[in-house]
């Protein structure tokens, strides 16, 4: 079985971000980046079904700015076998997103793409759902357990009521969850490894993707800040503020 | 224009994420349809037609649509939404919404807008991103806008005084490509996370899911849910539902005590908007501190049973 998984740059997730004074969107400039944490989760996910005998091969794929490079290479240290780039400068929504991803599909023919379950900077947890619907395939999103089988693979799922299992007809759709696996740190071999693993460059308009923002971002601007309270002396001093004060028990 | 609600699965009573999305629906303005679906939901789609508001009640009552399934739901939705030429979808940001409305807006080729915090107008939406340290204002050029709304942010319409109209609607079909096998649902006698009024979450400070026992009793003493840090959830000391935060449950009680929780942006990100928070850790520079109204820096195994017993009283 070939898996593909999908992985974007972003902000790292210990950086306190800072809104642009215009307004115009949030500090990018010498920020640290990173792999998005739950892409992490995926490509380690990927990586443990090769291990176990259940996957031949894993392509890892991203769409961004030439840097994404990097991103990619951290996959193949973490185990992936080649990457193929997207390389576009162009800010990317999920639905072309999705889109670009469809077509690499149909050209790499996988039996099952996993993705991060939401990108950390835009939180939009959108990208999965909408390629599976592009493909007409399942989809396991929130993931927190994944067991292929012959023709089907067993996801189970972080739903509000607790977990879910489903069965999916492959090929089919994985979106990851934080509870899937823990990402294993790449060895200072398998880095050097990855230095000679291919990347292949697409050009975006080789697929014929089309970028071109449905939403538009009018303003970004900082959430109102909360004011921090008192520190209280005992247990007796806080219920006394719980009851008299703020009256919320 | 109007607006497609999509209810939030039950069999019987109206799930309060429904009522809190017909609040973000009132907020766009125009009448609002609700999509009931499932499998025997005579009597949801009933409860339904009785929220304040409501104009039809469409009901797809089948036996593919009993587990909520994103294959056999999308096209259900994609179609009652060209039938009814509706300009807006809108869904909960529960695991349920979150699942099916992208599927969706991809079948009607539509960006969606997901976790809207406000509606500025019938095109324009504010929403969280960055674990909410930056809110974007964004509009949409599509003609359909598919929206997932964050509960905590709108008011909930009232469940009775409507008196809405029930339609049934033809079901789509089983799509054949997933079913449902088996859950594992959290039992609790407890308020749920999302609608609780009081809220008593633990950290990795508690050490063991025995500890947890601990904050059940205060929690009961307070007729309060019982929510966690993503390290106590990671941890096994409780289910990963209880996980509060950026990539867990957004909540905004009238009161959350958070004991043994340091408070990274990520936690934060799914409490911050509660009425009043209060901290309960050890070390005095924890940064949870930095937001609670009111912080007691002490050990936890003796400051929460005293907190029980004196709410006891
Ligand atoms: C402040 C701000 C303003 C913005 N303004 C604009 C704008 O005006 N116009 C515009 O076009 N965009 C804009 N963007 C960027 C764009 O909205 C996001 O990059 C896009 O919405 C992707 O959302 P997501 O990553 O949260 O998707 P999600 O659906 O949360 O991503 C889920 C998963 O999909 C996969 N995935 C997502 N993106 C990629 C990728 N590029 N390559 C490979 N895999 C991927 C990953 O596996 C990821 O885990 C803006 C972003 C921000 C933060
Ligand atoms: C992609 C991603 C997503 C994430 N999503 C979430 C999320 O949704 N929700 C979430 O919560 N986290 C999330 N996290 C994790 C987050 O970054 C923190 O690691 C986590 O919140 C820490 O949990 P904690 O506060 O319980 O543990 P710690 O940070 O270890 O804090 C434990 C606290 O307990 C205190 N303590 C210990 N013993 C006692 C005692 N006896 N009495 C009193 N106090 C005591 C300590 O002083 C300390 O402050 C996410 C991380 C990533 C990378």
């Amino acid at each position: 079985m070939k898996i593909l998984v999908a992985v974007k740059r972003v902000v790292d997730y210990n950086v306190k971000i800072r809104v642009k004074p215009d307004n115009t969107g949030v500090e990018l400039a010498n920020v640290k980046m990173s792999m998005n944490p739950f892409d992490e989760i995926a490509v380690e996910e990927a990586v443990r079904l090769k291990e176990k005998g259940a996957a031949t091969e894993i392509v890892v794929v991203s769409i961004g700015p030439a840097s994404a490079q990097e991103t990619i290479r951290t996959a193949l240290a973490m185990g992936a076998d080649r990457g193929i780039l997207v390389q576009t400068d162009a800010e990317v929504q999920p639905l072309a997103v999705a889109k670009t991803l469809k077509t690499l599909v149909e050209k790499e023919q996988p039996q099952l793409v996993i993705l991060g379950k939401q990108a950390i900077d835009d939180d939009s947890n959108q990208t999965g759902q909408m390629l599976a619907a592009l493909l007409g395939w399942a989809q396991g999103t929130f993931a927190s357990k994944v067991e292929p089988a012959a023709g089907t693979v067993a996801v189970t799922r972080e739903v509000d009521g607790g977990l879910e299992t489903l069965s999916l007809k492959l090929p089919a759709i994985v979106t990851a969850d934080l509870r899937l696996n823990e990402p294993r740190y790449a060895s200072l071999p398998n880095i050097m490894k990855a230095k000679k693993k291919p990347i292949e460059t697409i050009d975006p308009a080789a697929l014929g993707a089309d970028f071109t923002p449905r939403l538009k971002t009018l303003k970004v601007t900082e959430p109102p800040k909360r004011q921090g309270g008192v520190k209280v002396g005992s247990v007796q001093e806080l219920v006394a503020k719980l009851r008299d004060e703020a009256r919320v028990i | 224009m109007s607006i497609l609600v999509i209810a939030e699965p039950s069999t019987g009573d109206v799930k309060k994420p429904t009522l809190t999305t017909l609040g973000a629906a009132a907020k766009i303005g125009g009448t609002a349809d609700v999509l009931v679906l499932g499998q025997g939901v005579a009597a949801a789609a009933d409860a339904t037609a009785k929220v304040a508001g409501v104009g039809t009640v469409l009901v797809a009552d089948a036996a593919e649509y009993a587990h909520a399934l994103a294959e056999n739901v999308a096209p259900l939705v994609a179609a009652a939404v060209k039938a009814g030429g509706y300009g807006h979808v809108l869904f909960a940001a529960t695991t349920f919404g979150k699942n099916v409305a992208p599927r969706v807006a991809a079948l009607l080729d539509v960006q969606p807008i997901s976790e809207i915090s406000a509606v500025v107008s019938a095109d324009t939406f504010e929403r969280p991103i960055y674990a909410g340290n930056a809110v974007a204002t964004v509009q949409s050029a599509d003609a359909v806008k598919v929206v997932t709304v964050r509960g905590t942010a709108f008011e909930a319409v009232a469940a009775t005084g409507g008196s809405g109209s029930v339609t049934a609607l033809a079901a789509t079909g089983e799509a054949g490509l997933s079913s449902f096998v088996s859950a594992e649902l959290t039992k609790s006698e407890r308020p749920e996370l999302t609608s609780a009024r009081v809220i008593v979450s633990g950290g990795r400070g508690m050490q063991s899911g025995d500890n947890f026992h601990m904050l059940d009793t205060l929690a009961d003493k307070l007729g309060a849910a019982v929510g966690a840090s993503r390290a106590a959830v990671d941890a096994g000391f409780v289910p990963n539902d209880y996980q509060v935060g950026q990539t867990g449950k957004i909540v905004a009680p009238e009161l959350y005590i958070a004991v043994g929780i340091s408070g990274a942006i990520q936690h934060l990100a799914g409490m911050k908007d509660s009425k009043v928070i209060v901290a309960i850790n050890k070390d005095e520079e924890a940064p949870i501190f930095q937001i609670a109204d009111y912080g007691l820096v002490a050990d936890l195994f003796k400051a929460v049973p005293e907190l029980t017993e004196a709410v006891s009283k």
